[in-house]
């Protein structure tokens, strides 16, 4: 009982995290979009994430039962505490680049968490259910900007066509499974990701044709942040950034 | 905003290519009570989809709509000034139209 | 934020015998408070004006994003987190309805950013002062955007449609803002010392240019009266500073605060705080572009926009060639 609730925690953090830290780097974008429409809409898109990023974070909390916070997690936790996959924390360089990064990430969540409404865990159902719902409305989004970027002009289509082989080789984190997968699968209150992977494949695959972009022909993927084994140099400067009160001014409230 | 049919005279583009710019959409927005779709406001959208994806993001942030329309601003046909006798005069004095015309007594209740 | 009027129209207000017949009919539909519309005839005067003004009041509400963008990434909880990015995004909604506005008088929003990137238009004074600490989040809610809202709200009922209804969309939508400002100061005012040390310091350095922001004094101002007559400029600067000064001193006194002024006193006699005056040289040199971020603001806009350009063609460029392939395949 207690590894599935060890398991659990795991599991919880992996998703709170990966929605806090995609939801912190699309904040960064906040005055600097290329138009006005398109700062509000990644500003939708980060308060989003980082509402779901609340809920995951304060479900994880409680299962630990040390009293922890959503917010103790999200600001007093170290690097190697974090839980996301290594895509989410690389800088967001260029529009192209952070646009194809949503589109990776949303093409697995949709389906990702739409079967996590199906949760055997009823919290996890719901938070599921609501994230599901938004993710949806960023994949439509995303996936109409890579499209329209990738078809767009020379220019667009060659700095979409980077940000994809850049990106690439951190896509495939997301379908590796580990013992906690495995035992949340056991408990049905997840699939395997790896049952997700050619759901997936077939609707980036779909959106590239369309954007005239291809993707590297390699299967390669780097991996360390969901387990959190290693992570990638910039978590931590993201997380000096972000935890930088918290840590100043110990225990004051804000 | 609304009206979105004055001429450019000023668009010369000679600070920007006009032809760079995203064109100008008028949104309009029914919300949960079943009124009729209103005019909410404007905005810049490449295309239809984008318009309307734009609208949502921008015009619905408060829970304000469940339904969109978009129209390209250059496509909508409005009256002009001078017409406002003529068009909209008739219908001042047609005063049985609304509901205050209709005094009635305070025990019939609200209507 | 808003519009801040440093120079109106540079002209003395008309006088009835002086103007054209269209003029004085155009003045009687606003002393009646009819609104104007986008395709009414209009004095050139009252066109450019109001383009300056929207203008000016739009490039406030995108610069404004800026200061408290700054600490987006370092909110110190996810609730403030939320709440800053939500506020901050609803200054980037602003300057879009406001630019909207200005453009139903015959001005391109590109032509308004090109204009704000080379100078040729101004925004408010306010927002070329740093953001320093978590405090700033607080005063500028607090201070700036009660400064704004006193300036917005009559702008409710200005002469022109466009601009009034983006004002009551704006005014709407922003009464949170202040609220939250207030509620992060309370907050850091109710702290530890080092968080009440930080709200004090923030109020110390946003007071006289939170002051600042209603524009220069109405003896010094340039002719006001020509924009008033036209119901552009619905208050004089005086008068909302000072009404300013009298709903904050109290608020200031509860979160136990002291505002930066020796000389503040309640005046019986005018049942108003007498209040010591701004350095008006201080602000003339922020105008002028010698605030303390008025190179770094405008140098961050005008790289998020020279960023864009590429997504903004490629969007235009889809646009043009999949509406090319409908027509093709039809």
């Amino acid at each position: 009982m207690r590894d599935t609730t060890s398991a659990l925690f795991e599991f919880l953090l992996r998703q709170g995290d990966n929605a806090l830290v995609l939801g912190h780097r699309t904040s960064e974008w906040c005055g600097m979009a290329p138009v006005i429409e398109e700062d509000i809409a990644l500003a939708n898109i980060a308060l989003d994430l980082i509402g779901q990023a609340k809920l995951w974070l304060e479900y994880a909390g409680e299962q630990e039962e040390a009293g922890r916070s959503a917010n103790d997690l999200a600001f007093l936790r170290d690097a190697y505490d974090f839980r996301n996959l290594l895509m989410l924390e690389l800088p967001n360089e260029d529009f192209g680049r952070t646009i194809m990064r949503h589109f990776l990430f949303d093409a697995f969540q949709v389906p990702w968490l739409e079967a996590l409404s199906e949760s055997s865990d009823q919290r996890v159902s719901d938070i599921a259910q609501k994230a599901s719902k938004e993710a949806t409305y960023h994949l439509e989004r995303s996936e109409y900007a890579v499209i329209g970027l990738g078809d767009g002009t020379e220019e667009s289509n060659r700095r979409m066509q980077n940000a994809l082989t850049d990106l690439w080789p951190f896509a495939g984190e997301a379908f590796r499974d580990d013992n906690i997968d495995r035992a949340m699968h056991d408990a049905a209150i997840s699939p395997l990701p790896s049952m997700l992977q050619p759901v997936w494949k077939i609707k980036v695959q779909s959106t590239f044709q369309l954007a005239y972009l291809t993707p590297p022909d390699s299967e390669f993927a780097h991996s360390g942040g969901r387990i959190g084994f290693r992570h990638t140099e910039h978590l931590g400067h993201m997380l000096a950034t972000m935890q930088f009160l918290q840590r100043a001014y110990p225990g004051a409230t804000w | 905003m609304a009206d979105k049919v004055a001429p450019k005279s000023h668009a010369s583009g000679k600070f920007s290519d006009p032809k760079s710019e995203w064109p100008l959409w008028e949104v309009f927005i029914r919300g949960q009570h079943g009124m009729s779709h209103r005019h909410v406001g404007s905005l810049h959208a490449s295309d239809t989809e984008h318009a309307i994806k734009n609208a949502r993001d921008v015009y619905t942030r408060r829970n304000e709509g469940v339904s969109i329309w978009v129209v390209e601003a250059s496509n909508i046909s409005a009256s002009s000034p001078s017409d406002k006798g003529p068009m909209f005069d008739p219908s001042r004095d047609k005063v049985y139209r609304h509901p205050t015309f209709y005094d009635l007594p305070d025990e019939a209740g609200n209507m | 934020m808003y519009a801040q009027m440093v120079k109106s129209t540079g002209q003395a207000v008309r006088t009835r015998d002086d103007m054209t017949v269209e003029e004085r009919a155009f003045q009687d539909r606003i002393d009646r408070g009819e609104k104007i519309e986008p395709k009414d005839w209009m004095p050139e005067g009252y066109r450019k004006n109001l383009i300056r003004q929207i203008g000016q009041h739009a490039h406030s509400e995108i610069v404004g994003q800026l200061p408290e963008g700054n600490w987006i990434t370092r909110a110190p909880t996810l609730e403030r987190k939320a709440n800053l990015l939500a506020k901050v995004q609803d200054e980037a909604g602003h300057g879009l309805y406001l630019y909207c506005a200005a453009e139903t008088l015959g001005v391109s929003r590109d032509e308004l950013f090109d204009m704000l990137h080379t100078g040729k238009m101004k925004y408010s004074s306010i927002f070329n002062y740093p953001t320093l600490t978590w405090a700033d989040m607080g005063a500028v809610g607090w201070l700036v955007d009660g400064a704004a809202i006193m300036n917005q709200v009559p702008l409710q009922r200005t002469s022109y449609g466009p601009y009034a209804r983006a004002m009551v969309r704006i005014c709407k939508e922003e009464s949170f803002h202040q609220r939250q400002g207030f509620q992060v100061m309370l907050t850091m005012a109710r702290g530890t010392k080092d968080q009440k040390r930080m709200a004090q310091d923030a109020l110390n350095r946003f007071w006289y240019p939170a002051l600042m922001m209603f524009g220069p004094s109405d003896k010094e101002s340039v002719h006001s009266a020509q924009s008033m007559a036209w119901k552009i400029k619905m208050n004089t600067n005086d008068e909302l500073r000072q009404k300013f000064v009298d709903e904050t001193v109290p608020q200031a006194e509860f979160l136990g605060l002291s505002v930066p002024d020796e000389k503040l006193t309640w005046n019986e006699e005018t049942e108003h705080y007498d209040y010591s005056e701004p350095d008006w040289s201080e602000f003339f040199d922020v105008i002028s572009g010698n605030g303390p971020c008025n190179a770094e603001r405008l140098k961050t806009r005008k790289k998020a926009w020279d960023d864009g350009a590429w997504v903004r063609e490629a969007m235009l460029a889809h646009a043009r060639k999949s509406r090319a392939r409908r027509e093709a395949a039809e």
